[in-house]
């Protein structure tokens, strides 16, 4: 343990992992509230909303999250003079919030819309039959059944967007990643402790998420 | 439940004006914002023919772009091959009755899905090297977090399918005088590969574009080729990431294309597994979803 002995060392382990909590808790938000709008066009009534849920679900989907955050960086900061932040960090942060947000939320978007698909037909004709609108039926009815029933993916991809967060130590940011790569080049008679301590950390987080989860899948699947 | 027909009335006059109106404003606010992406681009002067003009020239696809898309293709191949091999062999381990081969196969599998692959391939490329002395390609590291991770996935989803079998299928087996091995080999594993065939080609996906990250350890692939070093003797940097991007958005999208032909080709022949266990790595609910890695 004498690399992590060193107070220095252990700063920057705990720094690299504030800076990938951070960047999993800002992206969560936007990418749910965003996946959720994205969901909600993709099954309404009107063919233009349709259409530019489906371009955004097929372009963000397929395209690697490393390009999409190499964009934010050389495309919207570099070229384009988007500046969000005067600290660099800050910066570079704000702008792997976005990369990991738009690109999350492609497939939040995706796990709803399946979710919609298991609730059953009855359920949304008895909200049309006493007079719901489209918006209200999608807001009381389907979507809290739909949730419900998409708890376990929609924990995959939160615990996908917390392991994806390194990915913005690409542009810069000291996150666990980039710290653990600097441990080792400077530590090279420690690597596997190293990479046993840097990754245990992410198993003993995401390992339980992961079951807590699928309990809670379990605990609150509408019972059909 | 069909998404387009039940959650709203068949459009009355009412309705139908309500939705051009919502499509016009939607349109207009949409192109508005198209045009406000535009000019910033323009104002940066992104739209200038000099920086579009290398992609008519044929030593931008021989020199760039075709090696880096060849690159990535070929350590996507490879990965998925081990990822299969990895994945068959830990997800029959993890189901073995042997407690000495399920439990380190379980704890393998998900130790493996909870590390980030970054942080594996940086292993792999600047710490293995001081353990075996000697160095590792950047092609060796990227293949090989593909392999554990996606391997690790698809142990997963391989369990998933096999548990989902009817148990008929392994009594009758057993019945007829099979050993466990031949029961897992003959029986189990050919029918849960064809149920999960659908998971396995949308792994794929994911597994072709995680070799992106590869660009972080320098092996010439298609972020590396086609987006770094293009836009460095060109400096083109914008135009050349919406090139890449869209041929990564069409090969993914074929790809994406064959999982659903394959899941509707398996569902209209009857042959489907009767109660798929969704698992975290397989959130099967008809639509094959995976995992959203880089």
């Amino acid at each position: 343990m004498h690399v992590f002995a060193d107070p220095t060392n252990f700063d920057a382990y705990l720094s690299g992992f504030i800076w990938i909590l951070k960047l999993t808790g800002a992206s969560a938000v936007f990418a749910l509230t965003l996946g959720v709008l994205l969901a909600a066009m993709r099954v309404s009534p009107v063919p233009v909303l349709r259409g530019f849920g489906t371009v955004w679900v097929n372009i963000f989907r397929n395209t690697p999250l490393t390009l999409v955050v190499f964009f934010c960086f050389f495309g919207l900061y570099s070229t384009l003079g988007l500046t969000l932040s005067d600290d660099l960090d800050l910066n570079n942060f704000w702008l792997g919030v976005i990369g990991l947000s738009v690109y999350t939320a492609s497939f939040v978007c995706e796990a709803l819309r399946s979710g919609v698909n298991t609730v059953p037909a009855g359920q949304a004709e008895a909200a049309r039959a006493i007079g719901l609108s489209f918006a209200q039926t999608l807001r009381i009815v389907v979507l809290p059944q739909a949730t419900r029933s998409v708890i376990a993916p929609l924990g995959s991809i939160l615990i996908a967007l917390c392991k994806n967060a390194t990915i913005v130590g690409t542009i810069g940011l000291m996150e666990s990643s980039n710290v653990m790569k600097q441990l080792i080049n400077d530590n090279g008679d420690a690597v596997i402790m190293i990479f046993l301590v840097f990754a245990g950390t992410f198993a003993a987080f995401l390992i339980p998420t992961g079951y807590a989860f699928g309990w809670l899948a379990n605990r609150l699947a509408v019972k059909r | 439940m069909s998404t387009d027909s039940v959650l709203y009335d068949h459009p009355g006059p009412r309705a139908r004006i309500r939705n051009a109106v919502l499509s016009v404003v939607f349109g207009v606010a949409l192109a508005g914002l198209l045009w406000w992406i535009y000019s910033k681009f323009d104002e940066a002067g992104q739209w200038e023919g000099q920086l579009w003009k290398p992609f008519t020239e044929a030593t931008t696809w021989t020199q760039f772009i075709g090696p880096g898309l060849l690159a990535t293709l070929w350590a996507a191949a490879v990965g998925m091959v081990l990822s299969l091999a990895f994945g068959i062999i830990f997800a029959v381990g993890r189901l073995s009755e042997r407690r000495w081969i399920s439990i380190p196969s379980g704890a393998v599998v998900e130790f493996f899905r909870a590390v980030p692959l970054l942080l594996m391939i940086f292993f792999i490329f600047y710490g293995v090297p001081f353990v075996i002395k000697g160095p590792v390609t950047a092609f060796w590291a990227v293949v090989i977090g593909l392999t554990l991770y996606n391997g690790s996935v698809l142990a997963e989803a391989f369990r998933a399918g096999i548990r989902s079998l009817p148990g008929g299928q392994s009594e009758a087996a057993y019945a007829i005088g099979m050993r466990k091995s031949q029961v897992m080999q003959l029986i189990l594993v050919p029918q849960a590969a064809r149920a999960m065939l659908p998971v396995i080609v949308s792994q794929l996906v994911v597994l072709l574009k995680d070799t992106a990250l590869g660009y972080i350890v320098a092996f010439p692939e298609l972020l590396q080729r086609g987006v770094n070093d293009l836009a460095a003797n060109k400096g083109n940097i914008v135009a050349a990431a919406i090139v890449v991007a869209a041929i990564y958005i069409v090969i993914n999208s074929l790809l994406t294309a064959l999982a659903n032909w394959l899941d509707r080709r398996s569902r209209q022949r009857g042959f489907r597994a009767q109660r798929r266990i969704a698992t975290g790595a397989t959130p099967v609910g008809g639509n094959t979803v995976s995992e959203p890695q880089g």
